[in-house]
């Protein structure tokens, strides 16, 4: 079973990002199942949401604790949250940030980055000043994990997006290739 | 709820309804006091049929209240509502 | 068929919708809200013809299915916590009045302290309402729930309310594949609610009004013998259900590795599914371990509970909520179907869960081991809290 956690703020769209995950594996024949933790439902706020996949059915119906990946939406969060608590060793991390994973100390895990703001903004996904992060921050992330094909993923961008859905999913096309690693 | 012919709680329906409207309730005896109503003075305002609480007034084609002392207990309220003093609630015999 | 990965609150949308609900008034609360968002959505874009109430409470909503339902109208709501707490006066109407309306209720925590997040307490305070309650452990067992139960409740010699139950998030949010069966599949299951008596203008009678002593009781005892029938009808209705859809669910309780197991937890809910992970676990350990999910606490499985104790000789009760002043709901309904048998396993009742507390793989296992090294025979330490912090009698 792979266990992967988002973490975002309230309207970055990390909870659909989750649920596009699921989808994309759904797609490709796996079981799934994808949850947010709800703290205070407020833009802004710190969020987490949780996906699962797996390829016998999926049962446990408890919280994730020890991921194998961490998907940090915005950067400001390293400060705020232990992004890696209880990352699987050799476990990797994303980031969404301009910065290069040598930038960041993250203890022992493996770090990635990629400018899933900078692609929103160029594809006008959300606004400038709150740009919505989630489809590309997926791009970039199957990238480095390799848990669904890139076709599976745009598959789940382009039916679970709310708006824009080819946008969405130029942007997840674009983030596969600008990853740093 | 005319209960009478139930012998046991197997013949009764499953909701508990009652096998007849309230219309056929005949609350007419219970009343002291009747209404007579005097046709010159109304003014076909409806009130007491509103007000009614049971099925005891109805309107005529033109309007005006029709009083089934069938149904009439007898509460007086057609007569403290009617703005013309139209209904008088007297003793009956 | 179409298979989609959707939320348990979307499971009861798409139930409310196949099984043609002709009226749905219902109130917004978290974590219900996206249930009535769905359905919203559904009637904006003209794929879900039927009679959408907005009203001003959680009371008047159920008050508006009552008379809806009375009109021989299939009648669907939604609620949670204390909106459901505010329903009360009007469930109990709904099941003296014999409505069989179809609620999905997400149980959460009753405040204060204020919290959203999964707990029991809602709908055991509701144990008493003449409602049939079904505690789900996956989003397809809430819609399949919910087509099942207005068969089975709108069966003419049923005629009682049901309440499907999804724990808060674990699976009102929580996203996971789901069939919804085509509606023509759907129709052929469950035909159009057809009672014996409804309000019609032209065939007047009394509903719901008075009724002297000599004939209250037996009122209330046909909703007694009704909700006892209830059980036979569940598992025809299941074995049916399972023939056509190829899917079934255990009846009133679903047994899960209990045939030799030397202990069993039961729990209902959502949690059941994550035990039933432990369970294979531990059996590859060598421990025999196994589960009873209470699937319907109303009608309670006291059939079942009583084949359990022979089978048995330790049960753990798993209550994700507290009736103060002594023990756990469904704990009591098991010391209470036990009492006139001679079986007398050793029952425990572990609370946990409350407000959302996590219970995971790891907490599971450790109540499993205590069940297995237990030799108290229940009056010792018969309820412990689990992981309250600071709380010594806690299950370490």
């Amino acid at each position: 079973m792979i266990e992967i956690r988002f973490h975002g703020r309230g309207g970055q769209g990390a909870v659909i990002a989750s649920n596009i995950l699921a989808e994309a594996a759904f797609l490709e024949g796996k079981s799934v199942s994808a949850f947010p933790y709800f703290g205070v439902e407020r833009r802004g706020a710190p969020v987490t949401a949780y996906t699962r996949i797996d390829d016998k059915e999926i049962r446990v119906k408890s919280g994730i604790y020890e991921p194998d990946y961490v998907i940090v939406m915005d950067q400001s969060l390293i400060k705020a949250v232990d992004v890696v608590a209880g990352l699987k060793p050799g476990g990797k991390v994303i980031i969404n940030t301009t910065k290069s994973p040598g930038d960041f100390d993250l203890g022992e895990a493996e770090v990635h980055t990629v400018d899933a703001t900078g692609i929103a903004i160029d594809n006008r996904l959300g606004s400038k000043a709150a740009p919505i992060v989630n489809s590309a921050i997926l791009g970039g992330f199957i990238k480095i994990s390799g848990v669904v094909e890139l076709d599976s993923l745009l598959k789940g961008v382009r039916s679970l997006a709310p708006v824009k859905k080819e946008e969405n999913a130029t942007a997840a096309d674009q983030a596969y290739s600008k990853v740093v690693s | 709820m005319g209960m009478e012919k139930y012998k046991g709680y197997k013949d009764l329906p499953i909701m508990p309804i009652t096998d007849t409207p309230s219309t056929v309730n005949q609350t007419g005896f219970w009343k002291t006091f009747k209404p007579i109503f005097e046709k010159d003075k109304c003014i076909k305002c409806n009130i007491c049929w509103k007000f009614c609480p049971e099925p005891a007034i109805t309107l005529d084609e033109e309007g005006y209240p029709v009083i089934a002392l069938f149904h009439c207990k007898g509460c007086g309220i057609c007569a403290n509502e009617c703005p013309k003093d139209a209904i008088k609630m007297v003793m009956e015999e | 068929m179409v298979k989609a990965v959707i939320s348990g609150n979307s499971a009861s949308a798409y139930g409310a919708k196949i099984a043609k609900a002709e009226v749905i008034a219902a109130y917004p609360i978290t974590p219900q809200t996206s249930i009535i968002e769905k359905i919203a959505s559904f009637v904006a874009n003209g794929e879900f013809k039927t009679e959408f109430v907005k009203v001003e409470s959680e009371h008047s909503a159920m008050a508006a299915c009552v008379a809806a339902s009375l009109t021989g109208a299939r009648t669907y709501t939604a609620s949670s916590s204390h909106g459901l707490l505010l329903m009360h006066e009007m469930l109990i109407w709904a099941s003296g009045a014999r409505t069989p309306i179809v609620m999905s209720n997400v149980n959460r925590a009753n405040g204060p302290p204020w919290s959203v997040w999964a707990d029991q307490h809602d709908t055991m305070a509701q144990r008493d309402t003449g409602w049939m309650q079904i505690y789900c452990e996956s989003n397809q067992e809430v819609l399949d729930s919910i087509l099942m139960s207005y068969k089975i409740g709108e069966s003419p010699d049923i005629m009682i309310p049901s309440m499907i139950i999804e724990d808060a998030f674990i699976l009102s949010h929580t996203v996971e594949p789901v069939d919804i069966p085509d509606q023509d599949a759907v129709d052929d299951f469950l035909p159009p609610f057809a009672p014996e008596k409804k309000l019609d203008p032209d065939d007047p009678h009394g509903f719901g009004s008075l009724v002297m002593p000599e004939w209250y009781m037996e009122f209330r005892y046909k909703i007694a013998e009704s909700m006892d029938l209830a059980r036979d009808r569940i598992r025809e209705v299941e074995k049916d259900f399972e023939k056509r859809f190829g899917r079934s669910y255990g009846g009133l309780m679903d047994f899960y590795e209990v045939e030799d197991a030397d202990a069993v937890l039961m729990i209902g809910g959502s949690v059941a599914s994550t035990a039933k992970e432990v369970i294979d676990k531990m059996r590859k350990e060598g421990k025999k371990v196994g589960l009873a999910r209470v699937r319907y606490f109303r009608p309670f499985p006291v059939d079942e509970v009583r084949w359990l104790a022979k089978k048995v000789n330790k049960i753990g009760v798993v209550d994700r909520s507290y009736c103060f002043g002594h023990g756990g709901p469904i704990a009591a309904e098991v010391y209470g179907a036990l009492l006139p048998t001679g079986d007398r396993p050793i029952v425990k009742n572990f609370i946990a869960g409350l407000g959302g507390k996590d219970i995971t793989p790891e907490v599971l296992e450790r109540l499993f081991n205590k069940m297995l090294v237990t030799n108290e025979s229940g009056t010792e330490k018969e309820i412990e809290w689990v992981d309250v912090k600071g709380h010594s009698l806690g299950v370490e």
